[in-house]
């Protein structure tokens, strides 16, 4: 079933005189519960796709539809997490991730009266990604994979049926953000959100995607549509099983493409 | 034990230096030879200020609670004005040329005029402590709104937020340490403020004392008056900066993770 369709949009940024096309005629759709990756050269407009999608820019052309209605102004409760953190510091980890229930319905109402209920369910998400211990503590006494990953909870904490990533594992070394790739599956297997994924990183796409986009670069289009056919769970050993490996390389293949 | 001494001379080093000042001040006196009525030595000024210190404490009273009043109305005053111009752009690109202009204005010459509307007394001194401690205060207030992280914006928009959860939720939090931060020099501001406006047509506070004495040549009670302006100045900054650490301790990260 269809969950995000986009038909034709194309995206024109204005800056006085000058207009830049940063996404010409994307077509394409994610069904329900899947999770796709979205890849390309930098500043081919892989961000512009999160921003149509969620509402937070309207389409100089085209139609963005999700859930069959179409987007013209930020949709709501959608799950977001960027390479930045963007936790509040005035907050303990436990209050940064209990904020959406402050914002959406139908729990912003019930937020007061219920909030032991909530705090609960907040920590069992805490306790998935191995944070348990470190809900009383502050955004700046953690390290930057512990930020991350209470920023994927602060994402998901509502159960939104779409969730936005945009290269969120872009800024941590190399180990935390494979260990993260694991928490991300998980978290999906578990919960099966419509998932959007932005990033450099072909590995990172092909772990954790049902289909991966290629974007050729500026202005950005979509040149490829991989289906990745391999089962899950997937473990950091199907990272260097041929398959794995083969559809890495097609992917980069695509993508030096762009750069020649 | 030597970081135990760093602390401690870490701690005493104001008043070290203070005395230094003092004592050089004291001796240049009786070096150069100057004639108390240009300058007097802080011991003389010392022993007028403990001689007429219920006289002083009478005038630094009245000066203290307008200021404070002044600096009050100035904290919501600023408090709304730097909201409401950090949130909009429209009230911003309105009223921010005016409050420059504003603000360029001396405020010794806005006296006269306060004291043909309201007349003589407190009143003046009050209002001109609030529009000069005021300014610092809006632009702080709206520099904290304005620079929100766009991602924090997108995150709390995509979760259906309205423009006011995001005041509330971030843009006032963030605004605070930007507040505490202006207090501090806002404090110092109204001192000057009140104390003007009781020096130009006042008949009562610390300005007022001053201003009579050296019409005296009474130069030890003026600087005595000089001594007790600071002394309150030295205070309210204080309070003012560990009311700052209290409210907004996140902000000082550092010094609380241990």
């Amino acid at each position: 079933m269809t969950f995000v369709d986009l038909k034709g949009v194309s995206l024109t940024y204005r800056l006085g005189k000058e207009t830049t096309l940063a996404l010409a005629d994307a077509t394409f759709s994610i069904n329900k519960g899947e999770f796709i990756a979205v890849v390309g050269p930098s500043g081919c407009g892989k961000s512009t796709i999160m921003k149509l999608v969620t509402g937070l820019l309207p389409a100089s052309s085209g139609e963005v539809r999700v859930a069959g209605e179409k987007v013209t102004g930020p949709i709501k409760g959608v799950g977001m997490a960027f390479q930045n953190p963007t936790l509040m510091p005035w907050r303990t980890t436990m209050d940064n991730i209990l904020l959406p229930m402050e914002v959406v319905e139908p729990h912003k109402r019930r937020f007061r009266s219920n909030r032991a209920e909530y705090e609960a369910q907040a920590m069992k998400l805490l306790q998935t990604v191995g944070l348990a211990d470190f809900a009383r503590r502050y955004p700046w006494q953690l390290s930057g994979g512990m930020q991350q990953r209470s920023n994927l909870c602060r994402a998901l904490i509502h159960e939104p049926e779409l969730l936005m990533l945009d290269e969120p594992f872009g800024a941590l070394d190399a180990f935390t953000r494979e260990e993260l790739w694991g928490v991300m599956q998980a978290l999906w297997l578990e919960k099966r959100f419509t998932g959007v994924l932005v990033t450099h990183d072909l590995r990172e796409a092909v772990y954790l995607a049902d289909t991966v986009y290629v974007m050729s670069k500026r202005p950005g289009r979509i040149v490829l549509s991989r289906k990745i056919d391999i089962p899950r769970p997937r473990s950091l050993a199907t990272t260097f099983e041929p398959h794995f490996v083969d559809l890495v390389h097609e992917l980069r293949d695509r993508i030096s493409q762009e750069h020649a | 034990m030597s970081d135990l001494r760093r602390e401690a001379l870490k701690i005493a080093m104001p008043w070290l230096a203070t005395a230094v000042l003092l004592i050089i001040w004291e001796l240049a006196c009786i070096a150069f030879d100057i004639p108390e009525i240009i300058l007097p030595k802080p011991s003389k000024i010392f022993t007028v200020f403990v001689a007429r210190f219920d006289i002083l404490m009478a005038y630094c009273w009245d000066t203290l609670w307008t200021t404070v009043i002044g600096f009050l109305l100035a904290i919501a005053g600023g408090l709304l004005l730097g909201l409401a111009i950090g949130a909009s752009p429209f009230v911003y690109s309105g009223l921010y040329p005016l409050l420059i202009a504003f603000n360029a204005i001396p405020k010794v010459a806005l006296v006269p005029i306060l004291m043909i509307w309201v007349g003589v007394g407190s009143l003046p001194a009050v209002i001109t402590a609030f529009v000069i401690s005021f300014f610092p205060i809006v632009v702080n207030v709206a520099t904290g709104l304005a620079t929100i992280e766009p991602e924090m914006r997108d995150v709390l928009r995509s979760l259906g937020a309205t423009r006011t959860e995001i005041l509330t939720k971030v843009g006032i939090p963030r605004a605070m340490p930007y507040l505490f931060a202006s207090l501090k020099v806002a404090i110092t501001l109204a001192f000057i403020g009140s104390v003007i406006s009781e020096t130009v047509g006042g008949n009562n506070g610390i300005g007022f004392l001053m201003l009579s004495a050296s019409a005296r040549n009474d130069a030890p009670t003026t600087f005595a008056g000089l001594f007790a302006i600071a002394i309150m100045g030295v205070l309210m900054y204080a309070i003012c900066a560990l009311v700052e650490k209290r409210m907004t301790r996140w902000a000082f990260r550092g010094e609380i993770v241990g």
